[in-house]
């Protein structure tokens, strides 16, 4: 591991102004991420910025049914949280599918959002990676990429985005608030991570020295009955193969409004407001779920390993949503 | 049995008081070694040693550092005020030290298990402040000031911790080496109410791998425990 300077702060200014002014800083908060990727130097941070002392950590009902999370809460908390657990299911269900109860307890909500992919080629740096080392090329595109993205992919990077809860998250409309060396902003969700593109280095719309405050989720009748269903190569304690979040506002039996995000195929956690178009004002049921999964993969691109992750990934959303249909209503 | 077994490979001849290859004692060049300062250690054990020699080795291969960065010298050693099992221990560390390190190369508590070091397999299972985490992926430094409680914490001196006593019970391991954060989490997961039904108790122990797949009788222990309500 590289030699960093390490420091606290208790203030989210202070944190921002030290970070922004030190191009090789970072913020730490879990660091379940961070000190695994710093162990492995694919992270090579010459400070590190510990935020944990930042009032950060409150879970709290907002105006209108929703809720803010602070950036610092921990995953095991906010999985567990009674507001999560009956306005947000789906983010509750993601959160308790993710990691391990261990790291659920260090791991922060922000942290967690800003999770690297688990690419081979990324961690290991003995081999080209355009993510790791732009330029120098993709390992993963000839290479091992069973498990790899399918969606939103370029010809330099295909790294799977590793999220559950930013894929419940992003189905539920959640918005990001940032605090910067200019000022505060919010953004949604799914404007947050960016496609790789032509530079895979980027991820998210967060420029240097930003720092996550808090997520909000708005209320709304599909997140109330929202519902995460991962597939995963062993039971328990692995990162997806594909996963689905999906929301229905269903009235008599016909859908009223739909929210559908799907995960461990995108680069990005993956919201498809095709298929959640072609849910709506259609009766709930098997036929209108198929349909709506064929649009969701249909920009789909598979690599030599994972063309099977196209008929998993629309059986996983029509079982979610055929789970939420069945439950009543 | 495994006599039998041997018994029957060929013998190997070897001149007389020439010892064969593996046992042969490694020889390697003498040098220097870096002068290693720890306070708070009570010995430079070998394990130390080989810890330290091995990182400075690492060290050594990284690439080049890009322009802006002049120095990769060690970093300043910071203060780290830890409880740990009720005892507080004044460190200076290196702010690279995990948690895990901390405790087996500093204070000498080899009881929890450095396995993965990655997060990926829970031996290294302590409790911060009465809450389970893998203490690999943990920075000391960013645990000043709290309590640790290790698998040696647990046991009442000379009288295991009944979880402790199950494991045994129960055949709960073989090879031993992911025991410490099996116990550690199998008592977590009573305190946390996750040990309900066998599916849950399985779901709350999964960020605990046993590669020798007790996990049979890690359950039967878990659940032994629970029912006594101890």
């Amino acid at each position: 591991m590289r030699a960093f300077n390490y420091s606290k702060t208790r203030a989210a200014g202070d944190a921002v102004m030290t970070v922004s002014g030190q191009p090789e800083a970072k913020f730490i908060a879990g660091g379940t991420t961070l000190v695994d990727l710093m162990r492995i130097n694919v992270e090579t941070p010459a400070q590190v910025v510990d935020i944990n002392a930042l009032p950060l950590k409150t879970i709290q009902a907002l105006p209108g049914g929703g809720v803010r999370i602070g950036a610092l809460a921990r995953m095991s908390e906010v999985a567990e949280h009674p507001l999560i657990v009956q306005g947000f299911p789906a983010v509750s269900q993601a959160l308790l599918l993710s990691a391990s109860p261990q790291l659920r307890n260090k791991a922060s909500i922000g942290g967690n959002l800003m999770q690297r992919t688990r690419c081979p080629y990324f961690r290991d740096t003995a081999l080209p990676c355009n993510k790791r080392e732009p330029g120098s090329g993709c390992s993963a595109i000839g290479g091992e990429n069973r498990m790899l993205a399918i969606l939103g992919t370029s010809e330099n990077c295909i790294a799977t985005n590793a999220g559950d809860m930013a894929v419940s998250m992003s189905a539920l409309d959640a918005v990001v608030r940032i605090r910067g060396p200019k000022g505060d902003r919010t953004v949604n969700l799914v404007d947050f991570y960016v496609v790789p593109g032509s530079t895979p280095n980027i991820e998210t719309v967060l420029q240097h020295g930003e720092l996550i405050l808090a997520i909000d989720l708005p209320a709304a009748p599909h997140a109330a009955r929202s519902h995460y269903l991962k597939v995963r190569d062993r039971a328990s304690y692995e990162f997806a193969v594909t996963s689905a979040a999906v929301g229905l506002d269903v009235q008599g039996s016909t859908i009223r409004s739909a929210r559908v995000a799907l995960g461990g195929v995108g680069t990005k956690p993956w919201r498809s407001k095709e298929a959640e178009a072609a849910l709506v004002g259609r009766p709930a049921t098997e036929a209108t779920f198929v349909a709506a999964a064929q649009i969701a993969l249909s920009g789909a691109k598979p690599r030599s390993q994972n063309a099977f992750k196209i008929p998993l990934a629309q059986r996983t959303l029509v079982k979610a949503l055929r789970t939420l249909a069945g439950g009543g209503s | 049995m495994a006599k039998n077994v041997l018994s029957r490979l060929p013998e190997i001849q070897l001149p007389d008081g020439q010892l064969p290859e593996w046992e042969q004692p490694v020889v390697t060049e003498k040098s220097e070694p870096e002068p290693v300062v720890r306070p708070g250690s009570p010995d430079l054990s070998r394990r130390t040693f080989v810890a330290v020699s091995t990182a400075l080795g690492a060290a050594m291969l990284l690439p080049a550092a890009p322009a802006q960065v002049t120095t990769d010298a060690p970093p300043e050693l910071v203060s780290v005020a830890l409880k740990v099992n009720g005892k507080t221990h004044a460190l200076k560390l290196d702010p690279r030290t995990s948690l895990l390190d901390t405790l087996r190369e500093h204070l000498g508590l080899t009881g929890t298990k450095k396995t993965c070091n990655q997060g990926a397999c829970g031996a290294c299972t302590v409790y911060v402040d009465g809450v389970r985490i893998n203490a690999c992926l943990a920075l000391t430094v960013m645990h000043d000031g709290q309590s640790v409680t290790t698998i040696e914490g647990l046991a009442q001196g000379d009288a295991l911790h009944p979880m402790q006593a199950s494991f045994i019970v129960h055949d709960g391991f073989q090879c031993g080496y992911c025991t410490s954060g099996q116990i550690m989490s199998g008592v977590s997961v009573i305190k946390e109410g996750h040990a309900g039904s066998d599916a849950e108790i399985r779901e709350w122990m999964s960020g605990n791998l046993c590669r020798c797949g007790c996990y049979v009788g890690i359950l039967a222990a878990v659940k032994e425990v629970r029912d006594a309500g101890v």
